[in-house]
This record gives C-alpha cells, structure tokens and sequence, in this order.
C-alpha cells in the first residue's frame, strides 16, 4: 500500500512540482494517473519508490517512511520501468541485462537463471536470451526493460508512459499483461497521456494538473468528465465522445467501453429508439 | 552534478555578458597564463581577488560558487598529495613553506577553474560560436564545438535519469569499495554513451533534411563589434600581462611563511 500525504516537492531550480498532493493506493489496485506535460505526474510517482523525497509531507510504502530507507530497498517491492527504455538497457546480452537486478538484490545464481526464463517467456523474449539489447526494436527494448523490473517479482509495479511507441497489438498485449498481473493480486500505477488505453483498460484515474490533483474516481467517471478532462488537456475517449453527441437521443452519456457501447446500440435498435 | 551547473550558461544581461567573447576569451587565457608563471600564493591570491569583481558585476555568484564547489573535492586532492608528497620527501616533516607551497598549487587550479568558469557562464553558446566563425575557424568545427557545448547540460540531465532507472532496478551507486564503486557506474555510461551516440546521429539526419551545409559562403545576422568595455578589458589585460611579465622579472616575491 502507497500512503502520500500532502506531498510537497521542489526542484533544485526552485520549480515547485507538486503543491500538496494526497493520495493511498490500496493493494491489488489498478491506478492510472492522468495530466497533462508538466503536471507532475512523473515527479509524483518517482516518490514510491523514494527516487525522490517529499520537501514537506510523507509518503509511506507499507507503512514504511520513504525518508527513512533506501531506493534499493524499496525497489525490491515497487518496481519501477521508466518511458525510455534506452535510459536502462546496457548488457551484452537480454539475458544480462534481465539477470542485473536479481543479482543487485542478491539472488541466489540459480534463482536468476530461473527468473530470468520465468520472465523472458512471460514477455515472449525467449528467442531474443543471447541477443544484445541494442539490436532489438524499439517495442522490444521495452519489452526488455519491463521484464527486466518483472523478474524480481516486485508486489507493485509502476509503468511510466508504458504505450508510447507501441503499435496496437502491443498495446493489446499489455492490457492483457497488466490484468493477469491484477489477478496476481499485484498493484499497477501507470502514468499516461493515453486515453484511449486507459478507457480500455478501465482502472481508477487520478487527474493532476500543475502539482495537484483535480479530479480522481473510477474510469467510467472520470473520462466521461469533460470539464474535468479538459482542464488537464485531455479530450475524451472516441467512444465517450459519440455518446455525448447521442446524447439528446436518450443515450447516456458515460460510455468508455466498446462492448456496453454495443449493448446500449442493440438494445436501442430492438426497442425502435433507432431505425 | 555541480560542476556542470556551474559552467552552464543563463541568459542574464550584464555588462560582462556583453563583452566580446574573443576579449574575454583573451582575457582568461591571460589569467591561465600568469596562473601558471606564478606559484607563490601572493600573487595567486592577487588572482583569486581580482575576478571577484567580474563575478558580482555579471550577478552570476550563486552558479559561480556552485561550480567552485563542485571544484573542491579535485582541490582538496591536489592539496593532499602535495602535502603529503612533501612530507615523504623530507624524511617525514611537515615543514610551513611545504603547506604553503601546497595551498598555491590548490589556489592555481581554482583560479584557472574560476575564470574559465565566468567565461563560461557569461559567455553564450551562439556568442562563442560566432566568435569561433569570425576567428576564421571553419564553420563546421565551430559549429560541432556550440553544438557540444550546447549539449552538456541536456547530457547532465539525462545522465541523471539513467542513474534514477538503474537506482531503481536495486543499482547502489555509494555501495562498495574505490573500484566496486568505479565499476558501478558502467550501468549509466552506457546507455548515457549510446544515447548520445544515437542522439548525434539522429541530429544530423535533422540537420542534413535541413540542407545543412547547402551553401559554402554563410552570413550571419549578428557580427560582433568590439566597444568601449571590450577596449578597458583589454587594456585590463595587457596591464596584468605587463604587470606579471615585470613582478616575476624584477621583484622578489615574498611567502607567507617569510613574512610572518
């Protein structure tokens, strides 16, 4: 569990990030947070696992005070995959490159090389094992970087910007991925400007403007919100948007999903309400 | 990261930013100069004191002794092993003139480090490469030296974001001895290096869709004029160059130690 209270945080260049943020992220959650560039959402989430320090406020991990231990024990419990994965790929081989956390953790050798096939067939790398981390493509590389956090099996996992530079079926994929995580019982906190990811993917959402939250509730809520979406710079999900046009036909207006959208289509077609 | 903090350039007016670039270019390579010829503390000290004004006239004192900061660990080395040298040497006494001796040598680098660090924090990276342009420095070159000068703070910054990644995959970049935490850092030169391999290239696929480098014979909007200031900091640095030429042939210098 992630306890943020009144987070205050301040660059070095005096640029206040984040004025006063509280947040709780419950176990087993699925959390996306939303804003606009600059908002803070990157600032805020480097707070859970202790990258940064509150300049006011707590944040507590577990219970544990983020001030009070470091990254690297914190990271064994919050792992945390960054947008670029070239920020992090360095090993000669995948293998390598999966296996550098375990070791930093302090696995034993053979509980690596378990995990380490453990997470390169979760993500489908298994081919790629002696392949160098540069010559792969860019969805790859991130791919390597994700299963790079997974392999230490951390209890919660938080994806920076995880669709940027992924084609639809792997997006598909990870939606996928982040539910089977989700039956695991293991806590997902993305930060993403992808409405269209998050409607399908239906989590909690958390809207941040200027180093505050604005707005947070279940997805359906929030992203049918337009007030609320547009003050963070969002527009609504293309669904949503086709349901508030609807909406003088008697259509409700707080629709992100494909398949309800369906239902209430057929359902008005069988009742007359439409041609 | 201090000590790239305190080359980095802000746009600031003052009448040091002003100066010609070449002048003060000059100037610093005077200082450099007689920073060298000198290794009693007097007249480094001299030194020290006379930029001091530079500093506070360009309002950049808060990035200037943050750079100096970032220079004290080297300082405080280069005083180490000169004062222990000595002592080694002299059959293990620490003598005061052997100190002394010490602290000049200190105070010659971060008298070179401070004024290379006003020229650099006064100077802009458009100003430097037109000055580098009108020097008759191939514009190629002058531009590749803007271009990395330009890209120091961003690789700072990115160099901060790859230790954040690898501190967040359990790397402990404080753990360990000299050389376990020398090898601690090859998670974050290499990708720092990659990228900036990746990012040079991708910058001049830009530049070339650009048409860079279309015409052979370039003009420039801005050309730079020497005036009135430029004239003082060079009549400034000539006296000093005279000056020094003068005291180091004619006068004897006395140390700290003699005069007490």
């Amino acid at each position: 569990m992630i306890e943020a209270k009144d987070v205050h945080f301040c660059y070095a260049n005096k640029v206040e990030a984040l004025k006063g943020v509280s947040l709780t992220v419950k176990d087993g959650e699925f959390l996306a947070i939303m804003g606009q560039n600059g908002a803070g959402k990157s600032t805020f989430v480097k707070h859970f696992n202790g990258l940064l320090k509150p300049s006011s406020g707590t944040v507590l991990v577990d219970g544990v005070e983020t001030t009070k231990t470091s990254v690297a024990a914190l990271a064994r419990n919050v792992g945390f995959v960054f947008q670029n994965p070239d920020h992090q790929l360095f090993s000669e081989t995948v293998e390598d490159e999966i296996a550098f956390g375990l070791k930093n953790f302090g696995f034993q050798p053979d509980a690596v090389e378990k995990r380490v096939t453990w997470a390169l067939e979760l993500l489908s790398l298994s081919q790629y094992r002696k392949t160098s981390p540069f010559l792969l493509s860019g969805g790859e590389r991130k791919r390597v970087a994700l299963a790079s956090v997974l392999a230490w099996d951390p209890k919660m996992l938080i994806l920076d910007e995880p669709t940027i530079g992924q084609d639809h079926e792997q997006k598909e994929k990870l939606n996928q991925f982040i539910l089977q995580l989700q039956e695991q019982g293991k806590t997902v906190v993305i930060v993403t400007h992808d409405v269209e990811f998050v409607a399908e993917c239906n989590p909690r959402v958390v809207l941040m403007k200027e180093g505050k939250i604005i707005a947070e509730g279940v997805g359906k809520e929030i992203l049918t919100n337009p007030q609320a979406l547009a003050e963070s710079s969002i527009v609504l999900p293309q669904i949503a948007q086709v349901f508030t046009k609807l909406s003088s036909l008697g259509f409700p207006k707080n629709v992100i999903d494909i398949y309800e959208a369906e239902k209430i289509i057929l359902n008005a077609k069988e009742s007359k309400q439409l041609p | 990261m201090s000590v790239f903090d305190g080359l980095k350039f802000r746009k600031v007016y003052s009448p040091i930013h002003n100066l010609d670039p070449r002048i003060k270019f000059v100037y610093v390579i005077a200082i450099f100069a007689v920073a060298i010829v000198f290794a009693q503390i007097i007249p480094l000290l001299f030194l020290f004191v006379l930029q001091v004004p530079f500093v506070l006239l360009a309002r950049v004192q808060r990035q200037w002794l943050r750079s100096l900061r970032g220079a004290a660990f080297l300082a405080a080395f280069i005083f180490i092993v000169n004062v222990g040298t000595s002592y080694f040497y002299s059959g293990y006494k620490l003598t005061p003139s052997a100190v002394e001796s010490a602290a000049s040598l200190t105070l010659r680098f971060v008298v070179l480090v401070e004024s290379f660090s006003i020229f650099f924090l006064t100077t802009s990276p458009d100003h430097l490469g037109l000055a580098l342009e009108e020097s008759h420095v191939p514009y190629e070159f002058a531009f590749a030296f803007t271009t990395a000068v330009r890209f120091v703070p961003v690789l700072a910054e990115e160099a901060q974001t790859i230790m954040d990644a690898q501190k967040a995959r359990g790397l402990e970049l404080e753990k360990g001895g000299l050389m376990k935490r020398i090898r601690n850092y090859v998670p974050v030169l290499i990708p720092l290096i990659v990228s900036a391999i990746r990012r040079s290239l991708e910058l001049a696929e830009a530049m070339e869709s650009r048409a860079w480098g279309a015409t052979k014979k370039r003009t420039n909007l801005y050309s730079l004029k020497l005036h009135k200031g430029d004239y003082a900091l060079l009549a400034l640095t000539i006296g000093i160059l005279v000056a020094a030429v003068y005291v180091r042939l004619y006068v004897p210098i006395p140390t700290i130690v003699h005069l007490l």
